[in-house]
């Protein structure tokens, strides 16, 4: 590990002012992603700013029948919330399925969605990885991982994205709250936070240097079924080859793109009429990729939309 | 020399009169391990402050250093000194050994500017931190000259040759049998290359006492550390004294040392401080040895009855293009079922990658992936129980050599198996249970895995305050060594355990040859019950002999011990008595076991048969196993308790050969794909839901004068095996190509149409 200058933010503004004067700085919150990447030298922050002690933890009902999110609040604390879980068990299942119990304690809301991908290559800094250092080129493409990107991936980068919790906010329509030095507050859906590669995927977020999360503000959820699954070769304690989050009528596919994958033209087949079968085809059209990954995602994609419409909660 | 008959008599182990034998207790050193206070090599308690050493790691996988520039390195922050093959002290060239009778030659580091496999060590950093020591790799600029390199194990396959020295072991005439068999198996199963991936790396603490080195690393041959060491640093044995004490997994990758050793006794030597020096997680992988790849081909031909004709199993594996390792997958099935044509052998290819070496079960945890499921598909393919075919082919004697089995309880396995686990409930049709999205199978297999006594002494000392310290060259890599030996010393001596020391892993001690092929406990156990024997004689002398013993006069060989007493009829005195007036030092002595002169006239394994039940789910092609039960059988057992997780975590083992561990070349930069255990993935908790297992009743009076035998890598025989013919059972699909993660299953049913 690199040294680095640590400071505690007092509060919100300190923060944020801290952030403006150090440029290069990081945000830390449970440190369960960012700190192991620090270990590896893949990140090497001059500055890190604890926003761990930030009064940012609160879950809260909304005027509109939703819920507010904090930041911090921990993703323990999400996942046994009785609203969540009510109301967005979808939500909960994700995040149970997302890490161990000792990570869950620690990671928070707002760093489970700035966590890095998990690409193999990315991790290895021995190897070229246009995310880790621009230019140096792609060593997943031609590589061994199968987890490559089946959507929204360049020619510079087809890495996806590693959070399962960011799925489910994603189909639930939930939108993030961020603040910046200057004081100005943005709203943006979970969906889009994330950038697609383009020819800069060093570029995660769309958050501006000195831009902190505040919260995730969830809707009322959508009526009709929830389902969550994950499918993986054990069953814990690793990353999705594939992932959905099906609400009602909206469907999100994780671990298939640098973003969750809301499938907008799987809903739009749904809404026409399409079987599950058809609508999952329908999204497929645009994927990339590995035919084997494409069969597991229509597979995975036509059961749990028919899930859903059992008006299954699982 | 003995022979196995000396061994026959009842003695205090097989009588256990204060029943320690057996006994469920609990570990040792399980407090100091749970609580974190147990001091791993690299943590130990240095004589002064220590400095940190940090090895770099080569980027290519062939060829050799055109120029290397440490200087910007050796400037940075708080670094003491960078070594590259430029600058390196001198060292012994790799193999040469000074004293002909060291267990292993010398191994330099950074010997010269040749790169022989990706992530091979060609630099070292020497800093006051080890944060200082990692961060200035990033200051040193290596220029390499890459040569063609061999790294694609799949390629090479066609043309792998010979094993120099071996040749195929061929019995009756196997074509002939083979061609005359009404019904044949013919399949060819791929087990890919492992990481041993051991909790604790590589790691070394090293400082000099005048001209002695004392080392602290994590090893699993005290010996072989020692002698490799002085070999390389060119000083007699007696100038290196290694300790290892607690060792955090082992499981064959650590039966050798590597460059932390070296360089942690060199730099010692240049600095003048206690140097510490540990693998990272990637070198963990990419710079010790792995599990390499084997290709095997089974052939079975049976009558219609399914009474076996022919069985042939053909490997071919992987080394080093430099080595001579060979991962034995064909040998288990020599001894295993009965069949008058018989061929089996290994082929290799010869690769630029690190080395391939031991790992947990080497031959059979491979091997046995491929023959217990070909037996599956012949007893599909005869419409018989799979259990059925195999008490067919029972053997009377061992089919390689005709040799009389010691004792041979694998049917008994199988039954008691079978009956346990409910195999009675199984669907013989592949495909026809179902548990909602999930294809419901179970499925069996056999476990064999040889047992083996070599040469081995201890030390035992008996002290005025009653205690017992047995001393041993002997190593415990989790495995509970230090347990089994209390147990074994205090039922010998009559001391309850918590009058029992045991003090292992110091080369000053007499050597044991630690720990590996299962052959640990009934070594080192063998040689500590020898040395307890010594003790009780030693004991019955001075009682007898001396006037101020209530036992004067009385003939030594009717003494008897307990309770930490030395007793004849109503009369006794304490050990501690007796220890006391021997003198300050108390009473030590040394006793030693050798193999039988006549342990060879029997064939000796340990034996099980494993079953699991498997769930695949019929849309993503994920196994996840439900239960798995074994049954086992390998001789008197020291410790219910550790014994059985021996056995279970063998049969974890075997999980994750089935379903999950793998680890490819990257043949772009002849590296790894997975350097971590996030990528390597071996089963975590949630994988292991309802797993457990029995050992049979069972002494084994040819294994040693105790009757034990090794438990440490037969669990992992065969387990795979039975998942893998669990998933058949469940979802009709053969796959032959471990891993079975969800992308083989998934395309196997599309390709089926399920």
């Amino acid at each position: 590990m690199k040294p680095f200058a640590f400071e505690r933010a007092r509060n919100v503004d300190h923060a944020l002012s801290l952030a403006a004067a150090a440029p290069g700085a990081r945000f830390l919150a449970g440190g369960t992603n960012l700190l192991d990447l620090m270990k590896l030298e893949i990140e090497q922050p001059e500055t890190l700013i604890d926003v761990g002690r930030l009064p940012l933890a609160d879950i809260s009902e909304t005027a509109g029948g939703g819920l507010r999110i904090g930041a911090l609040a921990t993703n323990t604390v999400v996942a046994s919330d009785p609203r969540v879980r009510s109301r967005y068990p979808v939500l909960a299942r994700a995040i149970l399925s997302g890490a161990s119990v000792q990570l869950r304690n620690k990671a928070s809301m707002g760093g489970n969605l700035m966590q890095r991908t998990r690409c193999a290559y990315f991790m290895d800094p021995a190897k070229p990885c246009n995310k880790r250092l621009p230019g140096s080129g792609c060593s997943a493409m031609g590589g061994l991982s199968q987890a490559t990107a089946l959507f929204g991936a360049s020619e510079f980068c087809v890495a996806v994205s590693a959070s399962d919790m960011s799925v489910a906010l994603a189909v639930l329509d939930a939108e993030v709250e961020t603040v910046r030095a200057d004081g100005s507050v943005r709203r943006r859906p979970v969906e889009t936070l994330h950038r697609l590669p383009g020819d800069a995927p060093q570029v995660d977020t769309d958050l501006a240097p000195d831009e902190l999360i505040l919260a995730v503000e969830l809707p009322p959820p959508p009526s009709g079924g929830q389902v969550w699954r994950k499918v993986r070769a054990r069953a814990s304690y690793i990353g999705a080859l594939a992932s959905i989050a099906v609400a009602g009528d909206r469907v999100a596919l994780g671990a298939v793109a640098a973003r969750p994958w809301r499938a907008r033209a799987a809903e739009a087949a749904l809404a026409e009429g399409a079987a599950p079968r058809e609508a999952a085809e329908a999204e497929l059209v645009s994927a990339s990729g590995e035919d084997g990954r494409k069969t597991l995602v229509r597979r995975l994609a036509t059961d749990a939309i028919q899930e859903s419409r059992k008006g299954s909660r699982s | 020399m003995s022979t196995v008959r000396d061994w026959a008599a009842p003695n205090p182990i097989t009588e256990n009169r204060s029943g320690l034998i057996g006994k469920p207790v609990d570990r040792y050193e399980g407090r100091l391990k749970v609580t974190g206070t147990a001091p791993y090599a690299f943590e130990v308690e240095t004589p002064s402050a220590p400095l940190y050493g940090h090895i770099v790691s080569a980027t290519i996988a062939r060829g050799r250093i055109a120029g290397i520039d440490l200087s910007q390195a050796a400037s940075a922050p708080g670094v003491v000194l960078v070594w590259s093959h430029l600058n390196v002290p001198v060292q012994a060239q790799r193999g040469a050994k000074l004293n002909p009778r060291s267990q292993r030659g010398s191994n330099p580091a950074l010997g010269s500017d040749r790169v022989e496999h990706y992530g091979q060590s060609v630099a070292f950093i020497l800093a006051d931190t080890p944060e200082n020591a990692r961060a200035a790799e990033a200051r040193i600029r290596i220029t390499y000259e890459a040569s063609d390199a061999d790294l694609d194990f799949g390629s090479f396959i066609d043309s792998a040759g010979p094993v120099p020295g071996e040749e195929d072991a061929r019995i009756g005439d196997f074509e002939a049998g083979y061609s005359a068999s009404a019904v044949t198996v013919d399949a060819t199963w791929f087990s890919p290359l492992q990481n041993h991936a051991q909790m604790e790396p590589c790691a070394t603490t090293a400082w000099w006492e005048g001209d002695k080195v004392v080392v602290h690393t994590s090893i699993q041959m005290v010996k072989g550390g020692q002698h490799a060491l002085a070999e390389t640093l060119g000083i007699p044995s007696d100038r290196v004294r290694l300790l290892t004490r607690y060792i955090g997994g082992g499981f064959g990758g650590k039966g050798q040392s590597y460059d932390d050793l070296t360089l942690a006794a060199l730099a010692a030597r240049e600095s003048g401080r206690p140097v510490r020096v540990a693998y990272t997680r990637r070198q963990m992988f990419q710079a010790t040895v792995h599990r390499p790849a084997v290709q095997m081909r089974v052939r079975l031909g049976a009558d219609g009855t399914g009474r076996l004709n022919a069985m042939a199993l053909e490997a071919v594996t992987h080394c080093a293009r430099n080595s001579t390792f060979v991962e034995h997958a064909a040998e288990f099935a020599r001894n295993l079922y009965a069949a008058p044509h018989r061929l089996t052998g290994h082929r290799l290819v010869r690769l630029d990658i690190p080395h391939a070496g031991a790992m947990r079960a080497p031959g059979e945890a491979p091997g046995m992936l491929s023959l217990e499921c070909a037996m599956d598909e012949l007893a599909d393919r005869l419409g018989m129980d799979p259990i059925a075919l195999r008490i067919r082919n029972e053997p009377e004697v061992d089919p390689d050599n005709a040799k009389p089995f010691s004792i041979r309880q694998l049917v008994r396995c199988m039954q008691e198996g079978a009956q346990q686990f409910g195999w009675d409930r199984r669907n013989p049709t592949p495909g026809a249970v179902r548990d909602g999205r999930w294809y419901v199978g179970m499925g069996m297999a056999t476990a064999i895995r040889g047992n083996f006594l070599l040469p081995a002494k201890a030390g035992l000392r008996l002290t005025g305050d009653g205690l017992a310290t047995l001393t041993q060259g002997m190593t415990d890599i989790g495995t509970g060594t230090y347990t089994i030996l209390a147990q074994i010393t205090g039922e010998t001596l009559g001391l309850p355990l918590d009058q029992v020391r045991v003090e292992l892993g110091d080369s000053d001690m007499p050597p044991a040859p630690g720990s590996g092929g299962q052959f640990g406990a009934a070594t080192a156990g063998s040689a500590a019950f020898e040395t307890g024997m010594v003790m009780r004689r030693r004991l019955a002398e001075l009682a007898t002999s001396d006037p101020r013993s209530p036992l004067y006069g009385e003939d030594p060989l009717l003494m008897d011990f307990a309770n930490g007493n030395i007793v004849l009829g109503n009369r006794s005195e304490s050990l501690a008595t007796l220890a006391s007036r021997a003198g300050p030092e108390g009473v030590y002595v040394e006793g030693s076991i050798s193999p039988a002169a006549d342990a060879r006239d029997w064939s000796q394994h340990t034996y099980g048969a494993q079953f699991a039940e498997v769930g695949v789910d019929s849309v993503t092609g994920e196994v996840r196993l439900r239960r798995m039960f074994g049954v086992f059988a390998a001789g008197r057992i020291l410790n219910a308790k550790l014994a059985k997780s021996q056995i279970t975590g063998g049969m974890i083992w075997g999980v994750g050969a089935a379903l999950t561990e793998s680890n490819a070349v990257d043949p772009r930069y002849g590296s790894f794909l997975h350097q971590d255990l996030g990528g390597y993935l071996a089963p975590v908790h949630a994988d292991i839901v309802n797993l457990d297992a029995v050992l049979l009743d069972e002494a084994d009076d040819k294994a040693n004068p105790m009757g034990i035998k090794g438990v440490g890598e037969l669990g992992i025989c065969g387990s795979g095996a039975a998942i893998a013919n669990a998933v058949y059972n469940a979802c009709g699909v053969r796959l032959r190509d471990y891993p079975l993660t969800p992308d083989k299953v998934l395309a196997a049913l599309e390709a089926k149409g399920l």
